[in-house]
């Protein structure tokens, strides 16, 4: 017997936290806003309270000196969380995670690792414009020595905090800011999830539509769109996106030989270009039909609605290009 | 009084040892960068002795100690041995970063050394992290980190400096200042050189010492440490040196004149330390070219240990870009 109530996605990133708090007594939190505002998105909201201000530590405007001091403490036996706003301002910090989380237990030859969790906002939706809509979590999955992940649902928004604290290594989680709101039954009896595997998030013959994170309800809508017209879609939600679950991908394009990538971040050198020439290169002969992809389009995200939509990944357009992919435009 | 140096001669002799230990260590290995033993940057140190010496006398096996890529000095001070720091030189295995890290990128868990950071202020947060790590899990641990002037001018120490002030952090903060960031002269990058003045606005304690004289360093150390110790949050401290040779192997120095770079090879830390001893009768005749001949004895077998290591496979070139598990914290108490 399942125990189903509804969450929301925000909630189970509260208590996701709230759990790794009361295990551990090496993990605190770091960040902008986190603690007397109760978090930008309001995922620590009551923290403060519950954990103090020495475990629950608001920070000053410098994204590089608080995430460092991360990764300084990390290495010397915390378990600490750091809480970047939105994925643009992270790149204030980009020096410590590429130039030290990522390098430091290679370059000092195994001698350190950095079990260091950064979580942060990506994505657009939300009408805020160029420097805070943009999705650059393909950029950081570019980065040997980190771990990326992309929890596209209320299940692993709740679980997936707990297997990335125990990684030895720098993880970074990605939280869609248009996932927040939504509310899905969850299911209590399920108590861990991975962070290693994607997932099929609805099985499918036709086509594979492989997807992330805001995308993934996107792309579960085009299917069903889809199935009107008895095009039987299979949605692979990545979850991790360093390092790519290959097998996953690849058995689903395997199977119905023919792929659409939905990727969020621009097209040109992104993830969905990464995904493409893997199944190219070993699953080409695989294939019925040339890959395609859906992707922002390649502007800085902006503000008026109309405009802010047309720029990223919609159902319509998925459907669109699938449609034309089965020669059914 | 902690901040007081005992000036006896043993101790002068150990100062002196110290420095001439890194002074002859990086002669050395400027010999095998010229042979291609060594390869890619060197940043010597030559000059600079006295800042590391100093300051790391005044430390504790717990402290911990992160600094640049120009810490040959810090290293060998902070008892990182010879031998393996030669071999990582050479990049061999038995080298303490396997041979991965090389001249800049030097670190050793086992003596809280957390690199060996290339990145000009890029260790000022991490050193952040290692103090309030160490002070959440009440370690009583001073974090020094050191940094060149250049550092002064990166927005990553001003947000440090602000952190470790905010939360009170046991952090003493070791800057360096040899007047140039490469090529670039303190006066024509910043707009108030007195750097000393800035971490002051920090609302730390600040002190500007004279980098070229060891026990100076030593005594500002002590007095900084015993601030931090006593539980006052971080304090700074402004060592004025000088660095004698190019900025890394390949300068032509056209940024400075070689009269300025005499002038000060005149004031060095070796020979103003040797001068003094020697006007105090604190120096004997012979001292000198035994301290150096027992060096020598060291770098040769360093060297030898360095040529006689290994090349790492290049099947084990992945090989920690994700870690197994958590190695460090066996070392750290």
């Amino acid at each position: 017997m399942s125990d189903t109530a509804p969450m929301t996605y925000r909630e189970a990133c509260r208590q996701a936290l709230i759990e790794a708090m009361e295990a551990d007594p090496r993990v605190f939190m770091m960040g902008e806003d986190i603690g007397a505002y109760g978090g930008c998105y309001a995922v620590t909201k009551g923290l403060l309270d519950m954990f103090g201000p020495e475990r629950i530590r608001d920070t000053p405007l410098a994204e590089s000196g608080f995430t460092g001091a991360g990764i300084g403490a990390a290495m010397v036996g915390m378990r600490p969380i750091v809480e970047i706003m939105t994925v643009n301002f992270s790149l204030l910090a980009l020096d410590q995670i590429i130039n030290n989380a990522a390098t430091i237990p290679h370059m000092s030859g195994g001698q350190f690792a950095v079990p260091l969790v950064i979580r942060m906002a990506t994505g657009g939706g939300r009408r805020v414009a160029a420097q805070h809509s943009h999705s650059l979590e393909g950029w950081y999955a570019h980065i040997p020595g980190i771990r990326i992940l992309a929890p596209a649902t209320i299940e692993d928004a709740r679980h997936m905090l707990k297997p990335a604290l125990a990684d030895p290594n720098p993880v970074l989680i990605f939280e869609h800011v248009m996932l927040y709101n939504d509310t899905e039954p969850f299911d209590a009896s399920v108590n861990a999830v991975d962070i290693a595997t994607a997932a099929v998030r609805r099985a499918g013959a036709d086509v594979s539509l492989v997807t992330y994170g805001g995308s993934l309800k996107k792309c579960l809508a085009a299917a069903e769109t889809l199935a009107e017209d008895g095009v039987d879609a299979e949605v692979i939600d990545l979850r991790v996106l360093r390092p790519l679950d290959d097998a996953t991908i690849l058995g689903s394009v395997r199977k119905t030989r023919r792929c659409v990538i939905v990727d969020e971040g621009w097209r040109t050198g992104s993830l969905s270009a990464e995904i493409g020439m893997r199944i190219a290169e070993t699953a080409f002969f695989d294939l019925d039909a040339p890959l395609r992809r859906v992707c922002s389009a390649e502007v800085p995200i902006p503000y008026a609605p109309a405009m802010e939509d047309a720029a990223l990944p919609q159902p319509a357009t998925i459907v669109a290009t699938v449609r034309e992919l089965m020669g059914r435009g | 009084m902690t901040d007081r140096v005992h000036l006896d001669r043993p101790r002068l002799l150990h100062l002196l040892e110290a420095m001439e230990r890194i002074r002859l260590f990086e002669a050395k290995c400027v010999e095998l960068y010229q042979t291609q033993k060594i390869l890619g940057f060197l940043h010597l140190y030559d000059g600079e002795e006295a800042v590391s010496v100093g300051v790391i006398e005044a430390l504790r096996p717990e402290d911990a100690v992160v600094a640049t890529y120009r810490e040959h000095g810090q290293a060998l001070a902070r008892g990182i041995g010879m031998d393996v720091l030669m071999a990582e030189m050479l990049g061999k295995v038995e080298g303490c970063c396997r041979g991965r890290g090389g001249s800049m990128h030097i670190f050793d868990a086992k003596k809280r050394f957390y690199g060996g950071n290339a990145i000009v202020g890029g260790g000022l947060p991490l050193a952040i992290g290692v103090a309030l790590g160490d002070k959440m899990q009440g370690r009583e641990a001073v974090t020094v980190c050191f940094f060149g002037d250049g550092a002064a001018g990166e927005g990553e120490f001003h947000e440090s400096l602000n952190l470790a002030a905010l939360w009170q952090l046991p952090v003493l903060f070791v800057c360096e200042n040899n007047l140039y960031s490469m090529g670039m002269a303190l006066g024509r990058a910043e707009v108030d050189t007195d750097i000393a003045r800035h971490a002051g606005g920090y609302t730390m304690p600040a002190e500007a010492v004279d980098g070229m004289d060891v026990v100076a360093v030593e005594a500002a150390a002590r007095r900084a440490l015993e601030h931090v110790r006593g539980g006052g949050g971080p304090a700074f401290l402004e060592c004025r040196t000088y660095r004698f040779r190019a900025h890394s192997m390949f300068d032509a120095q056209s940024y400075r004149t070689k009269e300025e770079v005499a002038a000060w090879r005149d004031k060095g830390p070796i020979l103003r330390l040797t001068r003094w001893m020697t006007e105090t009768g604190l120096l004997h005749a012979g001292d000198q070219a035994a301290i150096e001949e027992r060096v020598k004895a060291e770098i040769e077998a360093a060297v030898a240990f360095a040529e006689a290591g290994t090349l790492e496979d290049p099947a084990d070139l992945l090989k920690f870009v994700s870690m197994e598990n958590v190695p460090q914290e066996g070392a750290v108490r």
